[in-house]
Formats: structure tokens, C-alpha cells, sequence
């Protein structure tokens, strides 16, 4: 199905199904321990080994020598696998450094060898015994240094609308600052794991993984495989943030492991090495300047990022974000690339927004205090319809300005004290603090099979993800309203690369276009359906598990066991159209007066991002998304050893990420909303969308308790502690 | 993890005479610090000796008015005890502020005092350490800092103790009992229980190898206000970025430690004098001759300022 203009009334308005707070279907398989996750699942047959990663000691350099002797000896051992006898390996289209590396090392913890035993604790005791001598080399691991050496080096891909240098310099209000975010690691529960088995030519890998089909491919270009002879299954996926968008070094080292051995082998990531081994999303530096007139109508706006990256990677897309969230006639946006020998950088939990916001919303709240105007007003004044870039272009629905003005009375923002450090609660100060929401709606295709069983039964059969966002629930509730059956007659499968390929779950895509690919199969089913059974198909109401038009009414099961399998593709309607989601996030936070402790009291988010599927669920995502806004604001950050050239505070004793102590009460605010140029479903992203703008929320806020502004995340204690008032 | 033997002692001394002359044998409590320096090779005993049965698990009143302290009562039990709650108010507070629920109810008072530096060099066999692997060097003087200590550290190490309650064990002036091989006993005032690191920062107790801690004794009540205050970045499940521990008189006198600064609970006998005069006289001798890293210098103020906030509630 290609989805090429509006959509029109269909079968998903009547909201008899979709729409409604449903249950996770797999909610108890969750709650209950018996979801079969990756690493725990019982039913491989073979006879099972187990595999033990062993990663470089240093960041550059190569490795001089290999002592495998005390390792292939020691009790259990079946196998070592390094670069030396792994075979001729290729490189997925997605990853950056080599997932298996020797003997040139290209950053801290990248894997160098396998080992499999017979049991996980002698893998693990044989590959303490390997010894490495390193060569090391000199290496770039320090942002802040590695920006000033580039100096304007990479202005010449700016994006410019206008004049900015002239619209800057003539505006009488003016900012000019600079925030930097630091380097995140996604702090899933589930770690990397997967379980490996070969049949002939043919392999199965039962992963962690949130997109099968770019795994599945990465995985054959690596082992020089045809994709058809690469199985791929990730059903239960224990939390992934973009640190399981790609093929990772846990499935190709499985799959090298059991080939090397002829057995089935599982290898878990050890939760110390995956900050380094893995992914992880780069620390900016953000410039923003914004010019207004006295009025406080912006008139120039922009925002530079430097971020680094290993040669050959991308750089964090802090920017777009500022393309096209405020109005002004002015523009200018640049992304700066620094080559680093730092782990791989890429996605994580919105990726080039949630940090882009981050700076942007400071740098709007810094505006509106040196025009001395509110904060949300600022905002408002500045709203735009279309694209500032290219008024032709409008936003399919924008409802920025409602979610403003909906938080601000639901949080009781005119309370806020405009001069900051003003409210003081016994030992706390106390501050409000705002700013948008905003990350963009991508279109997707997705390919779903649906299938009636003949018993009044639907399955719905692709390879989406469930990475605990609820993905089972809303497909099941898109499949019975489509079909007329009640949603416990709707059996969902998913996670496997033998089924058609969906949009897979990322850049909170995964809801709208998935849901979309099973609306396409349906409306294919119905067909079928009423072809089989002598209806009109146009005209045909499914309902009550029934085929109804006019005063006959037939049974679905009397169909039999009908199949039909399409994908939803997408026209132009996202060049014409600007797709986004926006939110307005309001935070109270109190901050220690003696310690400067900073402690959330209250959150609230409003958001508009087309028709939500199932209120509970996309609760659940938002509520979430601001945990981790949190997160980010206070307390998130890899730490950068930069002559050592690694991330030091590489466990979760070490990186902190919010406990339950942390979060306090939070409100979430869906605005009723239908987008009919995003798909059938009318609905768009939301999870991301509850994490954009939340971390400069907090900062505001604050800032508004304390009177000190810091502009370098996260907002820790240190910062501005020397600058509060003296200890009574 | 290497592979190891596993006894379970009948006595105190049974257990001791197990370790003696057999340095790559440990003791085993609640296991919640060694089973994971065991997996990750930073300890590699050849033999544990588990003392979970020895019946040092209660707390008794001494016959001089205070409270004797078993070595194997959990964390959970002593911070729950309602004569400690009522007499040393100060150590029930830090108990509850230190790791979860759950690993509460595993540690034991001597494994508390003896659990390692959280320092991340020291648990990355990849980085050089000078008390894991005397010799290497330290990694942390030139890296990462943050949490690492501001005083009693040395060139060769910058480690902190990272306990809650050895902190308020030292304000109350709390005794380590033992019990070595030849069945004789000692005890060792706590303020000499931890070793600087100097050169060997290794040696991180006066323990003798296979000594054994049998209890620890708590004087007679001192009484006053009582109150133990934990800084960190988030609100619970983490380490001190600082913490106080303080009884403080009615009369203004009193005394104070800190946590978080040192490789030992910090306490100095001028810093107690200089109570009555207030936060930065204490502040200051306590912390006379810190020698801070660029990212750790921030303590001297937080503790000065958290000094404060403590007395202030002294006043209250």
C-alpha cells in the first residue's frame, strides 16, 4: 500500500480497539520472569557452550604479542577464536570500528579474542588467563582540544537561510553562548547477548537486537554470507535506547564461537565492558547565538555542534532541531566533525536532538530573561507554521503553542518567580523551570503478514520489535480493529528475520510505521475475507467477529484460513509536508542550599503527536523518556580519561542513571490529535518525544532555584556550588 | 574467577588458624565486595573460609554500659537495633544511607569495614594500580578523580574508604576486636584500624594475615544530637561524595568525621576542639593539608558548607 495522500475516514477511526489503555499483552511473561530473553532461552537444541569475550587494554596501538597457551589448556576449553584464524571477515554497512579487532586495536575494549568452554565460569577464567602485550599509540581523546585545533575547519557544509552575520549584528537583544553534553552510554537492563547456532551452511542467531533486517544483513556482509542463509530472532528485547540498532560484537563473536566449535554458544557483553565495546553517544559542544528585536521576535538564529567520532563516523546531529523549531529570517546551522580514537559514537535515546535540546532550550530561557519576557511567552511569540527554510512547506499538524499554554495552566507556571533564586523552602531552594519538546516523525516502510486461523483467530506475523515499548499491544489492538475481533484473539509475532520486514524500532518510527504495515496486510485480509465469503469488500463492516453488510452478518471463522501479507511504502507527503511531534515539559526541582544537592519535585509533559494508539503504553514511554531527561540533566556522563583514551566510570556503580528516589510525581498530557498526513494510523512518534527539551527543563528550573546558570551537563552539585548564597 | 576451596570454620579460631601462613586464603561473610572483585580477577583466592556460622551474630550490652557489636550481625539488623537506634542514633543513619535493601541484608559489620575503594582504576584490570597490582602506578592521579580522596592519600595512591558506617563507627570512637591463630585476642581502636596508603597501599588494615574480627565494641552513650548527612549526585544507591558524621552537645562541643575524603573515615582531634567556633574552623582542621586534584577540589567547600548545614541542625 502506498500511502500517498491524506488518509481518509478508515476502519482504526471507530476506536473501538485502538486507542484504548490495553494491557502490554506480554505484560505478564514481563512481570513473571518467563519471557525468553536472548541469553536465557532453554529450547536451542545441541548441546550448549559457552562463550567469554576478551577486549584490548588500550585505546591505539596494536597488539604485540598473544600468550594463548595457559588459556587453551586451562579445564573445559573447546575453542579461541581471534582475528588471526577467524577467517577473512567483512564489515557491516552500520558499524564504524571492526567488532572483532587485531591486530590493530582501534579503541578501548574492543574485542580481540573468543573464548568457549564448556560452562560460562571456565570460559571466563580461561580468558583471564590470556596474555596481551600492547603497542601502543599516541591517540586524540579530547573533544575540547580537538575543536580548537580544527578551528573553522567544516563551515564550508553549513546550512544558511538569509543573512545570519547581518541579521545577528543588527539585532539589539543578542545571546552568544556556549554548553557542552557529555558522553552517554544507553544503561539498558538486558545486556548485549546472543546465542549462535550453525546448521550445515546455515546459521541462527537468537539475539538483543531492535532492527532484524539491518542485523540480519550486517551479520552476512561480516561472515561473507548470503542473507538468506542468516536467520535472525529477537522476540523479547530487554530495554536497547539505539545501543542494539546494529550488529555488535556479542553476535558476531557467537557466531564465530560455534562455528569454530560445531556447537550451539551463548555469549553475554559483561556489564563493565559495554560502555567501551559497544556504541555510545558522543558529548557535544554547542555554540548558539540568537538576535531579536526589543519585541522578542527572533530575527537570527545559530547553532554549531562539535562532536567526535572514530575516522569514519558521523557526527552527533545536535542541530536540526533548530531548523526548524522557532521562527527568524536569519539562519545558520553546522555540524562539526573531530576525529577522536574514543569508542564508536551513534545513536542513543534521540539521537541530535535530546542533546541538540539540551542547548537550544537553554539558550531560549537565557533569551527570554535578557528580554525580560516569560519564557513560554518567548516561545509562543516565536511559533512557526511552516518551514522557516521554506514557507511553501508547512507542518502537517503543529501544536507547539497548545502544549505551552495547556502545561503552563495545568502546572501553575504563572507561580514561577521571574527573578531566579527568590523561593526558599526551609534548607531548599526552589525553582520552575520549561522548555519545548519537539523531535521529528520519520516514514518508514513495513511489511507485515496477517492470518486468519479459521477459528476466528488473526496472527499477526513481522519483524518488529518489542524493546518494552508495548510494540506486541498495539499491533495486536491495529490487527482487532481491523479485523472486528476481540484483542485477545489476536495472536502477535515478532522478532524474527523469517517474517516481513518492518521499520524495526528506532527514532520512535517503530509505532506509527509498523502499525501502518499491519493496517496495509489487513485492508489486503479484508479482501480476501470478502472476496471468500461473497461481501463487497468496500462496503463490509468487521465487527464482533462478524463480516456484516446490510441485514447478513457472517462469522470471520467461516473465511477458513486466509493470509495476506503488504507493506505500508510512503509518497511525498514528508517533503511536502514538515512532519514533527512537539511538547511542552515543565519541572520543579528544589536544590540544597548547603550542598547544592538537586532534587526533582515534579514533571509534567503535554504532548501533541498525532493519534495515540494506546494511552497506556504511550504513557509508559513518555514517563520513561523523562526518567532519562533527568538522567541526562543531573547526573549521566561517561567520564573521559583523555590520555588514557577511554571511559573510565565504565559500570552502573560508576555511571549513574535516576533510581526510583530520584523521580518524583509525573503528569503526562497526550492533546487529542489526529495527523492524517503520517499514515492510515493518523498517529506519529511519541517516546522520544518525552525525552526532548526534558533535560533542559530541569537545568532551567534549576536555575531558577539557585540563580546560577551552568551551561555543561550534567548539572552536578560542583558546578554551582561555589556560587550559592553562604550557609546560614 | 579462578577455581577455589571452600571450608566452613567451626570457631573463631578455627577460622583464623585456617588462614594463617596461607596468604591466598580469605575469609567469606556476606560476600557482597569479594564475590565481585573474585570475578573480575582483582582478587583471586586459592581458598575461602566462610565464617558465616560462627555465632557472632549478636549485639550485647558490655559491662561497661556500651554495646558489643558480633562481626557477622548484618548491616540490616544493627541499623534496625533499638538500642542502637536510640543511643547511637549517628550509626544507624549511616547504615541506612549506604547501598540498598538488599545488600543490606547480606553485609556484615566486619565485611563493612573491610570492603575495598570503589575507585574505577582499581576495579579495570586494564589500567595500572598501585594497590591492586603494587607497583603499576596509579592511574587515577592523572585521570579521573572525582570521587577519589582529598586528604590522607598519597603519590602512589588517592583511593577512598568508600563505608558509611566506619564513618559514624569513628565519631563514636567504636573498638575492633579479633582473634588471631594462637587464640589470642586484641583490640584495635578504630582510629588505627586503617592504614594510610604511603607507599603500600596495599596494606589497607593493621590485620594480621588470618586475624579474624570477632566484634566491635561501641563505648558507653555519649548522648546529643546525632546526625549523619551523605552527599551524592543522585538520592539514594551511591557512593559519598562527602558525607558527616557528628554528635554534637548542647553545650556546642562535639565530634565530627567525614567520609569521602580519605582512604580512612577522617577525623581529627582539633577539628572536634574547634566545634564550638563553627563550620569553617572545623572545616579547616580537618582538612589541613588537603591535597585535591583538579576534579576533587570542589570537597573542601562541599564539606565546609555540608559542615554546616550538620551544625545548623545540631542548633535546631
Amino acid at each position: 500500500m502506498k500511502f500517498d495522500t491524506a488518509a481518509t475516514t478508515n476502519p482504526i477511526d471507530r476506536l473501538r480497539i485502538i486507542g484504548q489503555p490495553a494491557d502490554r499483552i506480554d505484560g505478564r511473561l514481563k512481570t513473571t520472569g518467563t519471557a525468553p530473553y536472548a541469553y536465557e532461552r532453554q529450547d536451542i537444541p545441541g548441546d550448549m557452550a559457552h562463550a567469554y569475550v576478551v577486549v584490548a587494554g588500550i585505546a591505539k596501538g596494536r597488539i604485540g604479542a598473544m600468550t594463548l597457551e595457559d588459556a587453551q589448556a586451562a579445564p573445559g576449553v573447546l575453542a579461541i577464536v581471534t582475528a588471526a584464524n577467524a577467517g577473512e571477515l567483512g564489515q557491516g554497512k552500520m558499524n564504524t570500528a571492526r567488532l572483532l579487532g587485531g591486530p590493530h586495536v582501534e579503541h578501548y575494549h574492543q574485542a580481540i579474542a573468543v573464548v568457549v568452554a564448556e560452562s560460562f565460569e571456565q570460559a571466563r577464567e580461561a580468558a583471564q588467563a590470556i596474555r596481551v602485550t600492547w603497542l601502543p599509540e599516541e591517540g586524540n581523546y579530547d573533544l575540547a582540544a580537538a575543536r580548537t585545533a580544527m578551528g573553522d575547519a567544516g563551515q564550508e557544509d553549513d546550512t544558511r537561510v538569509g543573512d545570519f552575520e547581518a541579521g545577528f549584528a543588527s539585532a539589539p537583544v543578542q545571546l552568544d553562548a556556549t554548553y557542552t553534553t557529555p558522553d552517554q552510554t544507553h544503561a539498558m537492563m538486558e545486556p548485549h547477548a546472543t546465542i549462535a547456532a550453525w546448521d550445515g551452511g546455515s546459521l541462527t542467531v537468537w539475539c538483543s537486537n531492535q532492527m532484524v533486517a539491518w542485523t540480519r544483513g550486517d551479520l552476512a556482509l561480516t561472515l561473507g554470507l548470503e542473507k538468506e542463509k542468516v536467520r535472525l530472532v529477537s522476540p523479547y528485547v530487554g530495554g536497547g535506547f539505539g545501543g542494539k540498532l546494529f550488529l555488535r560484537a556479542d553476535t558476531v563473536l557467537a557466531a564465530l564461537a560455534a562455528r569454530a566449535t560445531g556447537r550451539p554458544v551463548k555469549l553475554a557483553l559483561p556489564r563493565p565492558l559495554i560502555a567501551n565495546n559497544t556504541t555510545h553517544r558522543p558529548a557535544t559542544i554547542q555554540r548558539i547565538r540568537i538576535g531579536a528585536g526589543r519585541d522578542g521576535r527572533i530575527a537570527a538564529i545559530a547553532h554549531e555542534s562539535w562532536s567526535g567520532n572514530l575516522k569514519g563516523g558521523d557526527p552527533e546531529t545536535a542541530v536540526d532541531q533548530t531548523k526548524l523549531l522557532y521562527a527568524g529570517a536569519h539562519r545558520l546551522t553546522g555540524l562539526r566533525l573531530a576525529e577522536l580514537d574514543l569508542p564508536e559514537g551513534n545513536s542513543m535515546r534521540a539521537p541530535g536532538e535530546a542533546p541538540g535540546m539540551m542547548a537550544l532550550e537553554i539558550a531560549m530561557d537565557e533569551m527570554a530573561e535578557k528580554l525580560g519576557m516569560d519564557p513560554v511567552e518567548f516561545r509562543i511569540l516565536n511559533d512557526t507554521q511552516v518551514d522557516p527554510a521554506d514557507p511553501s512547506r508547512p507542518f502537517s499538524q503543529r501544536q507547539l503553542v497548545e502544549c505551552l499554554r495547556r502545561g503552563a495552566e495545568r502546572f501553575g507556571w504563572s507561580r514561577r518567580q521571574a527573578r531566579p533564586g527568590q523561593v526558599r523552602e526551609g534548607s531548599w531552594l526552589v525553582g520552575f523551570g520549561m522548555a519545548a519538546g519537539f523531535r521529528n516523525n520519520l516514514q518508514t516502510k513495513s511489511a507485515a503478514r496477517v492470518r486468519l486461523d479459521g477459528d476466528g483467530g488473526v496472527i499477526v506475523e513481522t519483524d518488529m520489535t518489542d524493546i518494552g515499548t508495548g510494540s506486541y499491544t498495539i499491533l495486536a489492538q491495529t490487527a482487532a480493529e481491523m479485523m472486528g475481533v476481540a484483542l485477545d484473539r489476536v495472536a502477535v509475532r515478532l522478532g524474527d528475520s523469517d517474517f516481513p520486514a518492518s521499520a524495526g524500532s528506532g527514532g520512535q518510527w517503530g509505532a506509527n510505521n509498523s502499525t501502518a504495515g499491519v493496517y496495509a496486510a489487513c485492508v489486503k485480509l479484508r479482501e480476501a475475507v470478502a472476496q471468500a465469503l461473497g461481501f463487497n469488500a468496500s462496503d463490509a463492516v468487521f465487527e464482533d467477529g462478524e463480516v456484516r453488510l446490510g441485514n447478513r452478518a457472517v462469522p470471520l471463522a467461516e473465511a477458513g484460513a486466509l493470509s495476506a501479507e503488504d507493506r505500508i511504502e510512503y509518497g511525498d507527503l514528508a517533503k511536502r509536508y514538515q512532519q514533527s511531534t512537539f511538547a511542552g515539559h515543565f519541572v520543579e526541582v528544589a536544590v540544597d542550599a548547603a550542598t547544592g544537592e538537586v532534587r526533582v519535585r515534579r514533571m509534567l509533559a503535554v504532548c501533541a503527536a498525532g493519534r495515540i494508539l494506546n494511552p497506556k503504553t504511550a504513557r509508559s514511554q513518555v514517563i520513561g523518556a523523562m526518567t532519562m531527561g533527568v538522567g541526562a540533566a543531573l547526573m549521566e556522563e561517561l567520564a573521559v580519561d583523555t590520555s588514557r583514551g577511554f571511559f573510565v566510570n565504565h559500570d552502573l556503580a560508576g555511571y549513574e542513571v535516576p533510581v526510583h528516589a530520584d523521580i518524583p510525581h509525573q503528569e503526562v498530557i497526550f492533546l487529542d490529535e489526529t495527523d492524517p498526513l503520517s499514515s492510515p494510523m493518523k498517529a506519529k512518534g511519541v517516546g522520544e518525544l518525552g525525552l526532548c527539551g526534558v533535560g533542559a527543563a530541569v537545568a532551567n528550573a534549576v536555575y531558577n532555584a539557585t540563580g546560577v546558570r551552568v551551561r555543561d551537563y550534567p548539572v552536578t552539585l560542583d558546578k554551582h556550588l561555589a556560587r550559592l548564597p553562604a550557609v546560614a | 574467577m579462578r577455581a577455589f576451596t571452600y571450608e566452613r570454620a567451626a570457631t573463631p579460631q578455627d577460622a583464623a588458624a585456617a588462614l594463617a601462613g596461607h596468604p591466598q586464603a580469605r575469609f567469606i561473610a556476606g560476600g557482597t565486595n569479594l564475590l565481585d572483585l573474585m570475578k573480575l580477577q582483582i582478587e583471586a583466592p586459592t581458598h575461602l573460609v566462610d565464617v558465616n556460622h560462627l555465632g557472632l551474630d549478636r549485639i550485647e550490652p558490655t559491662p561497661e554500659g556500651g554495646l558489643r557489636i558480633g562481626a557477622l550481625v548484618r548491616n540490616t539488623d544493627l541499623a534496625a537495633d533499638a538500642r542502637v537506634r536510640r543511643d547511637y542514633a549517628v550509626l544507624s543513619r549511616a547504615l541506612l544511607a549506604g547501598a540498598s535493601g538488599q545488600l543490606r541484608n547480606k553485609a556484615t559489620t566486619a565485611g563493612n569495614l573491610l570492603q575495598r575503594t570503589r575507585c574505577p582504576y582499581f576495579y579495570d584490570t586494564d589500567q595500572p594500580c598501585n594497590k591492586r597490582q603494587p607497583g603499576s602506578g596509579c592511574g587515577a592521579l592523572q585521570g579521573y578523580s572525582r570521587q577519589l580522596a582529598v586528604i590522607g592519600g598519597s603519590e602512589s595512591c588517592i583511593a577512598t574508604h568508600p563505608s558509611d558506617m566506619a564513618v559514624a563507627m569513628r565519631a563514636l570512637d567504636a573498638v575492633v576486636e579479633t582473634i588471631r591463630a594462637d587464640g589470642s585476642a586484641r583490640a584495635i581502636p578504630i582510629a588505627d584500624f586503617h592504614l594510610l596508603p604511603g607507599d603500600t597501599p596495599h596494606l589497607e588494615t593493621v590485620l594480621e594475615q588470618g586475624e579474624l574480627i570477632t566484634a566491635v565494641t561501641l563505648p558507653p552513650p555519649v548522648g546529643g544530637r546525632q546526625v549523619y548527612r551523605k552527599v551524592r549526585d543522585r538520592a539514594s544507591y551511591a557512593f559519598a561524595l562527602i558525607s558527616v558524621a557528628a554528635v554534637l552537645q548542647p553545650d556546642g562541643t562535639g565530634r565530627v568525621a567525614l567520609g569521602g575524603v580519605a582512604p580512612k573515615p577522617w577525623r581529627v582531634a582539633a577539628a572536634d576542639a574547634a566545634l564550638p567556633q563553627g563550620a569553617q574552623a572545623v572545616a579547616s582542621a580537618l582538612l589541613q593539608g588537603a591535597a585535591p586534584r583538579p576534579d576533587n577540589a570542589f570537597k573542601l567547600l562541599l564539606a565546609e558548607r555540608t559542615l554546616a548545614a550538620v551544625l545548623a541542625e545540631g542548633r535546631a
